[in-house]
């Protein structure tokens, strides 16, 4: 764990103290009945622009993880820290970008919907909304739709609007919930190629929860990888050396390989040597 | 060819599909599918829902017309044209807009009361579990209680004037109204919640800026029974207790040409209200529809 906390790079300089800090978390859920711990002392720290992946099959509590770093669940145990500073509440600093299409008002049109948040929080006039508004729109591609209702959305579009909507704010960290998951594989392709052109130009800090190895390796730069059943920490890789272009190379398989062997076998081959 | 009906034999149970050529070709281009098929006249008046429904209640009122003139009694069932004749009559002469607009004016008052009661009651229960509690027991305990049961009481309280009268139509409106509107918002998707929450949106905002329109189905369902009900009981209760200082409604107009066995004015105070509550459906509500949740997609 120290080692980790502490990372030194390649060039020996030491690095600015960590954008956001999540530092032996804990997280628990009211099930009917019965509480059921979702993750166990989870730790780990994101810097500035980093795109930080946690990767997990369906029950390590990833998903939960970010709903605590947006602040709708408190940690029962552990903390965790923006720029230093305690997370308590939902806020604009931390836009989450869901799974679910119905994340979007369906009564505002998609240039409502951009520029309703920036509205919503009181950061900026009327006009000025609109005008960053129509900026994030075109950047994500959908002006000819700005006046569309989301019903008439493909769900592509729509995710694009939701990401589109979180731009639109500038948080400090954008935190998407598996937000492809949704949409066919074509559609997920083109989406993971334009959200790390976005990242190329506007340097955005993500946290990107996914359960696909690939989409990992292609998305972000540095992996977390978690292991279910209370979500517990496995792993802290780097990936930033593979990108969309890499997919199908044997290095790049052999990486999803290991991922999948840390993910699973040697999980299940350590929790049976447990019981 | 015995050879092959031989090879089909063997597999028949487990076909196989042919390997065939493949093949690479340009797009063909677009071909010009704009033309659109010209409907006949007479489907496309048929396409039209005011038209099918006007067409509805022509064949009632001929329905109507004809068993009266069969049963040829005046006083028990007046043909349909006496009743449009008296409606005709009082219309011009001001008995029946006169009375309408009495009407009228205790139900906006009641109704609005009650609209606005029911948006306080639902924040509360949105809000709060004892405002959850509160709305859940008021209303399986009031819900079903009729509200002309409440008449006798509230004349007690407010007497013989329009107070009595708008207490029972908060009573009728009210809950109705408040079940719908927590349905509605108890639906919102979770995910909307969570966004909503993320702009930082909370209290009365959060409510107004994303429960309210995400529950807008809802609402408007329970805004048309809320007026429906409201209709009902302002006529019956005013059949019961008649006109207050001298300002009668619909319901005082019935009962009056009843007692003067005037059965062509009942029928035309009858049609009156029928009318009011064709109107405020399908222009008012529809109108408010098909501006909000039709647009939106959340209604079909």
């Amino acid at each position: 764990m120290d080692g980790m906390t502490a990372p030194i790079p390649d060039d020996g300089v030491p690095l600015a103290p960590p954008l956001l800090s999540v530092e032996s978390v804990t997280l628990e859920y009211h099930a009917p009945g019965r509480v059921v711990r979702a993750t166990q002392n989870v730790s780990f720290d994101v810097w500035e622009a980093d795109r930080f992946i946690l990767l997990g099959a369906s029950g390590c509590g990833k998903s939960t993880l970010l709903k605590a770093v947006g602040g709708f669940i408190a940690p029962r145990e552990g903390r965790i820290l923006l720029d230093g500073r305690p997370v308590h509440d939902p806020g604009p600093d931390r836009v989450v970008v869901f799974q679910e299409f119905d994340q979007l008002p369906p009564w505002k049109t998609v240039r409502e919907n951009v520029a309703f948040p920036v509205r919503a929080s009181g950061r900026l006039s009327r006009r000025e909304a609109a005008e960053r508004a129509e900026h994030y729109i075109d950047k994500v591609g959908l002006s000819r739709f700005a006046d569309a209702y989301p019903n008439t959305l493909s769900g592509g579009m729509k995710q694009r609007v939701a990401i589109a909507r979180a731009l639109v704010m500038e948080p400090r960290v954008l935190l998407m919930d598996e937000p492809f998951a949704a949409l066919d594989a074509l559609t997920r392709r083109k989406m993971q190629e334009e959200l790390l052109a976005l990242w190329e130009e506007v340097r955005f800090t993500l946290l990107f929860v996914t359960h696909s190895i690939e989409e990992a390796l292609v998305v972000g730069n540095r992996i977390a990888l978690l292991s279910p059943h209370p979500g517990r920490m496995r792993a802290e890789i780097n990936s930033h050396e593979w990108d969309l272009t890499s997919g199908g190379s044997p290095q790049f398989q052999a990486a999803a390989n290991r991922i999948h062997d840390l993910l699973f076998e040697r999980a299940e081959v350590e929790e049976e040597s447990h019981d | 060819m015995t050879d092959i009906l031989s090879a089909d034999a063997k597999t028949a149970t487990r076909p196989m599909p042919p390997v065939r050529p493949e093949y690479e070709r340009p797009l063909e281009p677009l071909a010009d599918t704009t033309s659109e098929e010209v409907l006949p006249v007479y489907r496309r008046l048929w396409q039209r829902a005011w038209l099918r429904k006007s067409l509805i209640l022509l064949c009632l009122a001929l329905l109507w017309e004809i068993i009266a003139r069969l049963q040829a009694n005046e006083l028990l069932l007046p043909p349909f044209s006496a009743a449009i004749r008296a409606l005709a009559e009082d219309t011009i002469s001001g008995v029946i807009p006169d009375r309408a607009l009495n009407s009228l004016d205790v139900l906006i008052k009641g109704y609005a009361a009650g609209v606005i009661l029911a948006f306080v009651l639902t924040s509360l229960a949105v809000s709060t579990q004892l405002g959850r509690d509160l709305l859940s027991t008021l209303t399986s305990m009031l819900n079903p209680l009729p509200p002309i049961a409440l008449l006798p009481l509230a004349l007690l309280w407010f007497g013989l004037g329009q107070g009595s009268l708008v207490f029972v139509l908060i009573h009728s409106v009210l809950w109705p109204l408040t079940l719908n509107m927590y349905t509605g918002f108890t639906g919102v998707p979770e995910t909307l919640r969570m966004a909503g929450r993320n702009y930082g949106l909370r209290g009365l905002r959060y409510v107004l800026m994303i429960l309210v329109p995400a529950a807008l189905p809802s609402i408007i369902a329970g805004l048309k029974i809320g007026w429906a009900f409201a209709w009902r009981t302002l006529i019956a209760a005013e059949l019961v207790f008649g006109a207050s200082s001298g300002k009668g409604g619909l319901g005082w107009y019935i009962f009056q040409n009843r007692n003067e066995l005037y059965t062509d004015r009942v029928f035309a105070g009858l049609i009156t209200v029928i009318l009011f509550g064709l109107l405020v459906e399908n222009v008012l509500f529809r109108q408010l529809e098909s501006r909000t949740v039709a647009k939106w997609g959340m209604t079909r």
